[in-house]
């Protein structure tokens, strides 16, 4: 399996009144075919940003530098316009958050999808409602062809995001990416929507970053697990790995704060992380977290240490494994 | 620690929402200087009889037709000359305020008392007294106001007082308008619920509870209709039958040098000029007001 | 099919009130008969009048009268012309439409370009430009907008005629300053909806599938975007016809707004009646169909 995607450094700065804001500070994966990435974060940390980034979609005032930003051979950081657009839609699709006001309410369910075809590939209408109805059936729309006249106003939340899917899956892209598909759907459906999503990506054989804050989520479908924080990745690798022996302090919060059925008793606490992000805006020294960090000490406020292990599990902490050494908090004392 | 404590504090008092609003309007550029161009027009009005250079009505058909002071020809004895029958232009410029002022202002308080008592009791109440406003509201959008006002005028006569009911009766329908979706927003807001669920009386709702919270917008709605009541005096005398002569309202001011277009450019240009200084002040007054009581609204 | 019947019921009730409103307030007005009859007429003459044209009946019987005429297309005689004022004013009436039609041509062919240009680029130079051209038309008087084009166009430069009817340059400067007069509030209208839809999901959804910018903006966006101004434009088409009448008589175009203004100062309350019907009735049929224009471009709109 070859690399599709490689993401060295990513930085996405946006002008403000009041400074710069560093919202994603220098970020590096990789993915190959038939990888499930999740990208794991609170809101404000990056995620969504970055996202945008490799689809080319930052608001204008935003700006992005990488050191590599590679689809399939491509240099993104560097592509034209008319090269990005060329590859949005039709190699790589991005699957919104909000299925109610992603679909434009002017125009017909088969319009709209048709349309995602109809800008990359030599075809008819015809030919590209075809290829509309058949998605809208791998998606379990039922009477597929009746909804291709309909309005996005006339379908429930759940039917749209599946409609989504499908306007995402027109081309057959290598690489699609879904931005909390199913934050904004009833949990009853989130679960099926999921469910689609995984499916459709190992037939389909692509790559796929699924962004979300559900922890129980990346568990069941993520290869490879991506924990961002404050604009940068604390804690990535093998799902397995992270899952089984997270290393830094964040992850292990976050890790707490899911019930395990069998495991967390009624009525029992479960885990919080006090406190609040910090403000990106202006420089960032040190660790990002340490304010909220049970186990911080004065060295978190310099340069950190990236620490590999030879699986590929990659932390950002002070600490060796991301605990102190039982000595170590009462010498140095909180800062 | 002392320390942490004293910027938590600085930043929980910060500003309080007086200062941030004194703030918000010294700082709209629009608005300042809208409100102090308004505010010196105001002022000249008032003052008119006392720094006006002539009297306003006084002809002199010795000094027909002076061009301003920046012609050949001007004097300054006429700083912006005379009309066809001698009058000084800048004594009638300055007394034509008080007209536009007068008109604007009570025209915007009669249309403002009969839009927002319509509008609030179709908001609030809905229903059939809502139905029953809104075909009144459609009935008055229909009727070409120009039109109407000038028969009306051409009836009862065009003095100063029928002009300002004409229009004040006329004017209504965007008070109507804006104050009926105003309440109807508010009516379902959780203090109005909370407010209704302790037993205050319909009235006391109505004056604490709501208008408070449409007053900004009521403002901005006067601004705009103060602008259009001028305009259309303007445009009333312009054709004839608003403000009789030898009133010096501006429109009329306008309409007497249309004879003298030819040779005398500048008897249309003046009065014109004032107009629209006054109209573009109210303007921008509105429209900063608006930013500033809702900057969350901006564009 | 029952909102649009119901829909124009109710704008035939609207234009029944608007009937009966400005049919009370002219014949309220002191006594219609001794206007006919002028100065210096007898008693007997003013009251042959009166029972001639039946002004001696109560209101309401005059008022039906001259509704079931009207239904009939017949809105009785001139005083001053002693001519049928269906006909008086059907002669006038194309030139108002002409103007009414350029006119709104005009501000919306400005003002939608402006409106989106400035909304793509926000705090622009063209944003700026746009503004002021918005800022200006709201507070300018279009009479006197109208007399300064006039001292500009045809006496200094003489390139245009100053009024008349004779060709169509006749009718570019009451154009403009028709067009002028609605192209604000259509401009800043176009550039809040386009600001408002090009942030929305289904904009980036467009740009997600790989749609260039020329077709984000008009197929995506401005489809959105415009609907408002549909209904905004027909109240200003409305409201123009209206305010024709401020054109004319600076242009001195002999349309139907002219002759409104002739007739009032002459007090020809058969004309002013039916000239304020037929104003009104512009207003309610191009509301009507803006209503209908906006069923069919917002599906969600359509009801049932």
């Amino acid at each position: 399996m070859s690399t599709i995607l490689s993401v060295e450094d990513l930085k996405v700065d946006i002008p403000l009144a009041g400074g710069v804001l560093h919202a994603v500070r220098g970020i590096d994966f990789d993915l190959k075919r038939g990888e499930t990435l999740c990208i794991v974060g609170e809101s404000g940390s990056g995620k969504s940003l970055t996202s945008l980034a490799i689809m080319g979609l930052l608001p204008k005032m935003a700006q992005c530098r990488a050191a590599k930003l590679e689809f399939s051979g491509i240099d993104l950081s560097k592509a034209k316009n008319r090269q990005m657009r060329s590859l949005r839609g039709d190699r790589m699709s991005m699957i919104f958050q909000e299925p109610m006001t992603s679909l434009n309410p002017a125009y017909t369910i088969g319009d709209q999808l048709a349309e995602a075809l109809l800008l990359h590939r030599k075809v008819g209408k015809k030919a590209a409602e075809a290829r509309a109805v058949e998605l809208l059936e791998k998606v379990g729309i039922t009477a597929a062809a009746s909804r291709l006249g309909q309005y996005p106003h006339q379908l429930s939340g759940g039917l749209r995001q599946r409609v989504m899917i499908a306007m995402a899956l027109m081309g057959e892209p290598e690489l699609i990416i879904a931005d909390e598909p199913t934050t904004a759907l009833d949990v009853t459906i989130q679960a099926q929507i999921l469910r689609l999503l995984v499916d459709l990506q190992r037939e389909m054989n692509m790559a796929m970053i699924l962004i979300t804050h559900d922890l129980g989520v990346v568990a069941r479908v993520a290869d490879k697990v991506a924990i961002m924080y404050a604009g940068e990745v604390v804690e990535a690798g093998k799902s397995a790995d992270v899952f089984n022996a997270p290393q830094h302090p964040y992850t292990r919060g976050l890790l707490r704060c899911i019930p395990v059925p069998g495991k967390t008793k009624p009525g029992e606490h479960l885990g919080s992380i006090p406190g609040i992000v910090p403000s990106l805006i202006g420089e960032t020294q040190g660790c990002a977290f340490r304010g909220r960090c049970d186990v911080a000490i004065g060295s978190c406020a310099h340069d950190i240490p990236r620490r590999v292990s030879e699986s590929g599990h990659m932390y950002r902490c002070v600490h060796e494994g991301g605990q102190p050494a039982a000595n170590a908090i009462q010498s140095e004392g909180r800062p | 620690m002392a320390k942490t404590i004293e910027t938590v504090e600085a930043a929980l008092s910060g500003p309080t929402p007086g200062q941030v609003l004194r703030g918000r309007i010294f700082g709209h550029r629009g608005l300042m200087l809208g409100g102090i161009v308004l505010l010196v027009i105001f002022v000249v009005a008032i003052l008119a009889p006392l720094i006006a250079p002539h009297d306003p009505y006084a002809q002199n058909i010795m000094a027909r037709m002076q061009p301003p002071v920046w012609h050949d020809r001007g004097t300054w004895d006429h700083p912006l000359g005379t009309d066809h029958l001698g009058r000084d232009y800048l004594s009638r410029l300055l007394y034509g305020a008080r007209i536009s002022l007068l008109i604007g202002g009570f025209a915007a308080l009669i249309s403002g008392l009969i839009g927002t008592f319509m509008g609030v009791a179709a908001g609030y109440f809905g229903g059939k007294i809502d139905n029953i406003v809104t075909f009144v509201i459609n009935v008055r959008l229909a009727m070409p106001v120009v039109l109407v006002a000038l028969a009306i005028v051409a009836v009862f006569g065009g003095s100063l007082e029928v002009v300002i009911l004409v229009l004040g009766f006329l004017l209504w329908d965007r008070f109507a308008v804006v104050m009926r979706s105003s309440t109807q927003q508010l009516r379902s807001m959780e203090y109005v619920n909370a407010a209704r669920a302790i037993g205050c009386s319909t009235r006391r709702i109505i004056f604490s509870e709501i208008m408070p919270n449409i007053l900004n917008n009521l403002i901005v709605v006067v601004t705009l209709e103060m602008a259009h009541a001028i305009l259309l005096e303007a445009a009333l005398s312009f054709l004839g039958l608003g403000v009789q002569p030898p009133t010096p309202s501006w429109g009329l001011m306008v309409s007497e040098g249309k004879k003298m277009l030819l040779f005398e450019p500048w008897l249309i240009t003046i009065p014109g000029i004032a107009l629209f200084v006054l109209v573009l002040a109210i303007n921008l007054m509105g429209d900063g007001l608006r930013d500033v009581s809702a900057p969350e609204n901006r564009n | 099919m029952v909102f649009t019947l119901k829909r124009l019921g109710l704008a035939l009730l609207v234009a029944l009130a608007v009937s009966m409103l400005s049919f009370t307030l002219l014949h309220l007005s002191g006594d219609p008969a001794s206007a006919i009859a002028g100065e210096g007429a007898t008693d007997v003459d003013i009251a042959a009048i009166r029972a001639y044209y039946g002004f001696d009946r109560p209101l309401i019987v005059q008022y039906a009268d001259w509704l079931f005429k009207a239904l009939r297309g017949d809105f009785g005689e001139s005083y001053y012309f002693q001519l049928p004022v269906a006909q008086l004013i059907g002669d006038r009436l194309s030139i108002t439409m002409t103007l009414g039609v350029c006119g709104i041509s005009f501000a919306l062919l400005t003002a939608v370009p402006l409106g989106v240009a400035a909304a793509v680029r926000p705090n622009s130079l063209i944003d700026r430009v746009a503004l002021f051209i918005s800022v200006m038309g709201q507070a300018m008087p279009s009479f006197w907008f109208g007399l300064v084009l006039v001292v500009i166009f045809s006496i200094k430069f003489q390139l245009l005629p100053p009024s008349g009817t004779k060709s169509w340059e006749n009718f570019i400067m009451p154009t403009v300053v028709l067009g002028y007069y609605a192209m604000p509030a259509i401009m800043r209208l176009t550039r809040a909806g386009m600001l408002d839809v090009l942030s929305a999901d289904y904009v980036r959804t467009a740009r997600a599938k790989g749609a260039g910018e020329m077709r984000v903006m008009f197929k995506h966006a401005l489809r959105n975007a415009i609907i408002p101004v549909v209904s905004l434009s027909a109240v200003q088409m409305g409201f123009m016809l209206g305010g024709s009448i401020v054109v004319e008589s600076i242009f001195a175009l002999h349309g139907a707004g002219y002759l409104a203004w002739e007739s009032i100062g002459r007090n020809d309350l058969p004309t002013v009646q039916a000239l304020i019907l037929i104003f009104s009735l512009f207003y309610i049929v191009f509301t009507f169909l803006s209503d209908l224009l906006n069923a069919w471009l917002d599906p969600r709109m359509r009801v049932g």
